[in-house]
């Protein structure tokens, strides 16, 4: 597996892939869209209801309409998601925990952010991904493959979509850091991670690339 | 070498700029080490979304990696809650926190 992204000249950029390729990205795009789930999102409002007014007990106009659900207050349980979706206040990853007052002020502001961002983010996270699935699904392989020709704006997308998958799948590894990696990177193929592996580096190769195509 | 909006309107964060933060801007964004994301990525996205120069960007992703995490945009709480829903979105590890 040894494709990698190349410039088109436009912004955008062109990859070979084998069935194979295509077949395993596909799979770890839809588990990461798994990952991310169908959303909380708000239906949209339907237009002219409000212009009308006679739907709404009056006053309410300009309320009726929330423009958004409020998202989840608390962190993912689950480790994968929970990189995806940070707390935004407190010491960060790895630091010294503060005093009780101040840990307690970062949980509630991490909450408020939480509840009024989640939903964004979780939504362009399952775009990109959904962008990945459907470019895929575009190519019709023959014999020798098929080549993904992406726009600067695919790019970018697939650009977040392989970082998210290489979060997610990080995080089931256990990666903790760049000199740690020995033990995994050299796995006998009896061990269950090693296809795991093998695909997180594959993906990291990838987003290597395609980010050597979007550098000025 | 060009300078984009962005830093006009973002002062720069020199090491004075933090040891004696002005009143009006007490907010900063940091980005933390994390050991997936790729170097080049990080680099990319201080770019790509702050508009730094190739070597600011490198300079700012080369304290994270080494000191652990480095201040990468600093105003108000508002414009800080922005930036660091931003580099969620981009798949970095970030918090905002008042500069004292």
């Amino acid at each position: 597996m040894a494709g990698h992204f190349e410039p088109t000249g436009d912004g955008g950029a062109a990859i070979a892939l084998d069935e194979v390729e295509i077949s395993i990205l596909r799979s770890l795009a839809v588990q990461l869209l798994e990952l991310i789930g169908p959303g909380t999102g708000p239906e949209p409002a339907p237009t002219g209801t409000t212009d009308s007014g006679e739907d709404l007990p009056g006053g309410l106009e300009d309320v009726a309409w929330p423009p958004f659900d409020d998202g989840p207050t608390e962190p993912p349980a689950d480790p994968a998601l929970a990189r995806l979706f940070p707390d935004a206040y407190g010491p960060g990853p790895g630091a010294e925990p503060e005093d009780p007052a101040a840990a307690e002020e970062a949980r509630a502001a991490s909450a408020e952010f939480r509840r009024y961002t989640e939903n964004d983010l979780r939504a362009r996270k399952r775009e990109d991904g959904l962008a990945v699935v459907r470019a895929l699904d575009s190519l019709t392989p023959g014999e020798q493959g098929a080549v993904l020709t992406l726009t600067a704006d695919d790019a970018r997308q697939w650009l977040g979509a392989l970082n998210d998958l290489r979060l997610a799948i990080g995080t089931r590894l256990e990666v903790t850091d760049e000199d740690d990696g020995s033990e995994l990177y050299s796995l006998p193929d009896s061990d269950p991670r090693k296809p795991m592996v093998m695909a997180y580096l594959w993906l990291g190769g990838l987003q290597e690339t395609l980010i050597e195509t979007l550098l000025p | 070498m060009s300078v984009a909006p962005s830093e006009i309107e973002r002062p720069e964060i020199s090491e004075e700029h933090v040891e004696v933060p002005e009143p009006d801007v007490p907010w900063v964004t940091v980005v933390h080490n994390d050991p997936v994301n790729l170097m080049s990525y990080v680099t990319y996205v201080f770019q790509a979304y702050f508009g730094y120069s190739k070597e600011k960007a490198k300079k700012l992703m080369l304290d994270v990696h080494h000191k652990g995490r480095a201040i990468v945009s600093s105003g108000s709480r508002e414009e800080m809650e922005r930036d660091v829903q931003a580099m969620h979105s981009y798949g970095l590890w970030a918090t905002l926190q008042q500069d004292r």
